[in-house]
């Protein structure tokens, strides 16, 4: 029974002691829990604090940012304005260019006429071995607002003397509109495809025979040109020239009439992005006085022509590279044909005849700066039997020629130039070779499709 | 209420049902006259993506454009030198011609690069104001934005509120993108590249590439074997990390050293329109930055 009270007492005092605990512990805890919230609330206003502080700093850093953006806009700008150059008395000066050029050629028996044709003009196979091709050079500029002007000299050597040539010098209104254009002086007629270009741009050594046999080469104008294009998608151009020049096939005529006159149409687009075209014909109808072959100077005249003589040539050009990119490859073909009738006195030979001649050549370019061309040219001399004995006499046969052509262009600037003829001009055929060196000097030149 | 909606109507559309022709030389002017004329303007590009700007031909479809144009937006520096003079003198259209409000040049508004301090063709097909290439840094197409539709404003007075919304629209779109492009950029800082032609200097100046070599070691003039062997000997210690080229340029000398140097032959952009992720400015930049960014991963 002792037992009892003792486990009873112990029980209760083990009670008190454990009471006593708990309320120890729940204090602590109450304690603790204050504290934490203090430090709660500390750490919430110090990251609130920092918080603050980054917003700032963000703040600051985008204003800085948005300062130096701004700073370097207004120095960007202020270099901008300032980037143009100084003047100088020279500053007008017009862009200038010269052309250089030059050939060997072996040529066994060469030809400075086309039997059955007496042009003016410069034409033939030229000299054998090494000769200096023409010196061209160009100074080209606005004149003002409404015109721009042109002119080019060209500079060769006639057996020892220097000759200078006014090939070009021409004016040309910028300020009309509506698709019209008027020139003016001498220029190249746009007669042809071929015969608006310089000869240094041509595709192979030589002239085609038929430019050769029926415009001396290239037909120049002294005179006036008015051309139109149309408001159209496609390239529709209509124009008429008047000549009171001497170029062949015109003459200088003695009236104020002019001497020549001549319309043409010119139709072109493109088919994608690859190809491009154009087709053109045109007319000229020259009135020759007296009419003699002019490049034989120290020659007896074997003869001049006075009459008319009209002449109409159909060409066309078709160029392609792939996706319209021709710096690596590209094609190109072109051909024309001419169709000639004189009629008139021929001396005292009273004299009706048609001529016709055509060519067509392809160039090759298979990669980057490399090329290589064929071309066919031919002519033919109707003249009739009244001719005969004269230099007029139809030769009763074709003259044709055959090219070949390789040529290497190093930059846009210079070119060199291999080129094989076959040569059927005269009744002997002839075989020639040409070396070719063109190199361009000052202005960038234009690049005339 | 019915009121402002139709003045609203009048700002975001043109005025009158005419648009102004534009003749672009190149895609990038297509796209930014896209941005700030919409449909006032009807705009033919002369080139696309895969033509070389500096070697096109005055071509007839051309000349007939130019005939038509109300305002012509081209380069400039020499750019366009072989074939936008001619294009102005045969096309018969006085309001186009230089010093009218009708020719625009895009680099007179921005400050060239690389102008070159011996100006001689011995040093290749060189533009004596400086490289021409200025689209490919973006800030500059800001400039040009302001100034080009300062321009159609000049020449479409009329629809002055039309463009500028457009143009203010198009700015804060702009402005946006430079800042994401610029800190993408950051990882690209640094990065050394070689390229064919000198097309990409104002991407380099503006991102901070390191572009080491021009594979063409004078402007225009395709490289020949000899010097490309000798870039390859330069290169071989310390090859860049890819070779950079436009889609326009011959692709052979880039892979012929890509292939040596063991590093990627990376044809960028360069201009809208060469692939359907960039068919405008913003996919353009977006496009360049994205195939830079995997050279670096």
């Amino acid at each position: 029974m002792r037992v009892i009270p003792v486990v009873a007492s112990l029980l209760l005092c083990s009670a008190i002691v454990s009471t006593a605990n708990a309320q120890d512990i729940a204090d602590e805890l109450a304690e603790l829990r204050a504290l934490l919230g203090v430090m709660q609330q500390d750490y919430e206003a110090r990251i609130s604090d920092l918080e603050e502080r980054l917003a700032r700093a963000e703040q600051l850093a985008r204003g800085a940012k948005q300062d130096a953006d701004e700073a370097f806009e207004i120095a960007e700008q202020t270099a901008i304005g300032q980037s143009s150059g100084a003047s100088a008395a020279n500053t007008f000066n017009p862009a200038l260019g010269a052309t250089l050029s030059g050939r060997y050629a072996s040529i066994d028996q060469g030809w400075e006429e086309i039997p059955g044709f007496l042009p003016a003009g410069e034409i033939g196979t030229g000299d054998a071995g090494f000769s200096l091709g023409e010196v061209e050079v160009n100074l080209k500029a606005n004149v003002d607002n409404r015109f721009f002007g042109n002119l080019t000299f060209a500079i060769h050597d006639e057996g020892g003397e220097v000759e200078v040539e006014l090939e070009e010098s021409w004016l040309q209104t910028t300020g009309l509109s509506n698709g019209l254009t008027l020139t003016g002086g001498r220029f190249f007629s746009a007669n042809g495809y071929l015969n608006g270009f310089h000869r240094h741009a041509d595709d192979f050594a030589d002239r085609p025979l038929p430019y050769q046999a029926f415009l001396g080469g290239q037909y120049i104008v002294d005179g006036l040109q008015a051309r139109w294009i149309a408001p159209t998608p496609l390239l529709f151009e209509l124009g008429a020239e008047m000549n009171w020049g001497s170029g062949f096939p015109a003459s200088a005529n003695a009236e104020d009439a002019p001497g020549a006159y001549s319309i043409f149409a010119k139709l072109g687009g493109s088919v994608g992005v690859s190809n491009n075209w154009q087709v053109g014909v045109s007319w000229l109808s020259a009135d020759a006085v007296e009419r003699g072959a002019g490049h034989h100077q120290d020659e007896p005249d074997p003869g001049t022509f006075t009459g008319d003589s009209d002449l109409a040539v159909v060409d066309f050009v078709w160029k392609w590279a792939p996706n319209g990119n021709s710096g690596q490859r590209s094609f190109k073909l072109q051909g024309e044909y001419f169709s000639r009738s004189e009629s008139g006195v021929f001396d005292t030979i009273d004299y009706d005849g048609d001529q016709a001649g055509w060519y067509i050549q392809g160039v090759w370019q298979f990669r980057p700066g490399w090329r290589v061309g064929l071309r066919h040219d031919v002519v033919d001399a109707d003249s009739g039997p009244l001719l005969a004995g004269t230099e007029l006499e139809d030769p009763g046969r074709q003259s044709s020629r055959d090219s070949l052509m390789l040529d290497w262009a190093p930059s846009e600037f210079g070119r060199l130039r291999l080129q094989f003829t076959d040569d059927r001009v005269l009744s002997k055929a002839d075989q020639q070779w040409y070396l070719q060196y063109i190199m361009s000097l000052g202005a960038h030149g234009a690049h005339q499709f | 209420m019915r009121i402002y909606a139709l003045f609203s109507l009048l700002i975001v559309c043109p005025l009158t049902a005419q648009a102004i022709d534009v003749f672009a030389c190149e895609p990038e002017w297509g796209a930014l006259l896209e941005e700030l004329a919409g449909d006032a303007a009807t705009v033919t590009v002369a080139t696309t993506a895969f033509q070389d700007p500096h070697r096109l031909q005055a071509i007839p479809s051309l000349i007939a454009a130019v005939r038509q144009a109300d305002l012509v937006v081209c380069t400039g520096a020499d750019l366009e030198i072989g074939w936008l003079p001619l294009l102005l003198r045969r096309a018969g259209n006085a309001q186009i011609q230089t010093g009218n409000p009708g020719h625009f040049m895009a680099s007179d508004f921005v400050r060239k690069l690389e102008i070159p301090k011996v100006i001689d063709r011995s040093q290749g097909d060189i533009h004596p104001q400086g490289n021409p290439h200025v689209h490919l840094d973006p800030r500059n197409i800001r400039r040009i934005a302001n100034a080009l539709a300062e321009r159609l404003i000049e020449f479409d007075a009329p629809n002055a509120a039309f463009y500028a919304t457009r143009l203010t629209e198009f700015q804060t779109r702009w402005s946006s993108a430079i800042d994401s492009w610029e800190e993408r950029a950051v990882a690209l800082a640094g990065l050394r590249l070689a390229s064919h032609h000198r097309s990409f200097s104002y991407l380099a100046n503006w991102l901070d590439l390191d572009i080491v070599a021009n594979l063409e070691s004078k402007p225009g003039v395709p490289p020949s074997g000899a010097q490309l062997a000798a870039l390859l000997e330069k290169l071989n210690a310390n090859p860049p990390v890819g070779v950079i080229r436009t889609p326009y340029e011959n692709e052979k000398p880039s892979l012929w050293l890509s292939e040596r140097l063991e590093i990627p032959a990376l044809r960028l952009p360069y201009t809208t329109g060469s692939n359907p992720a960039v068919m405008d400015l913003f996919g353009l930049f977006d496009e360049t930055l994205k195939l830079l960014e995997e050279q670096v991963q």
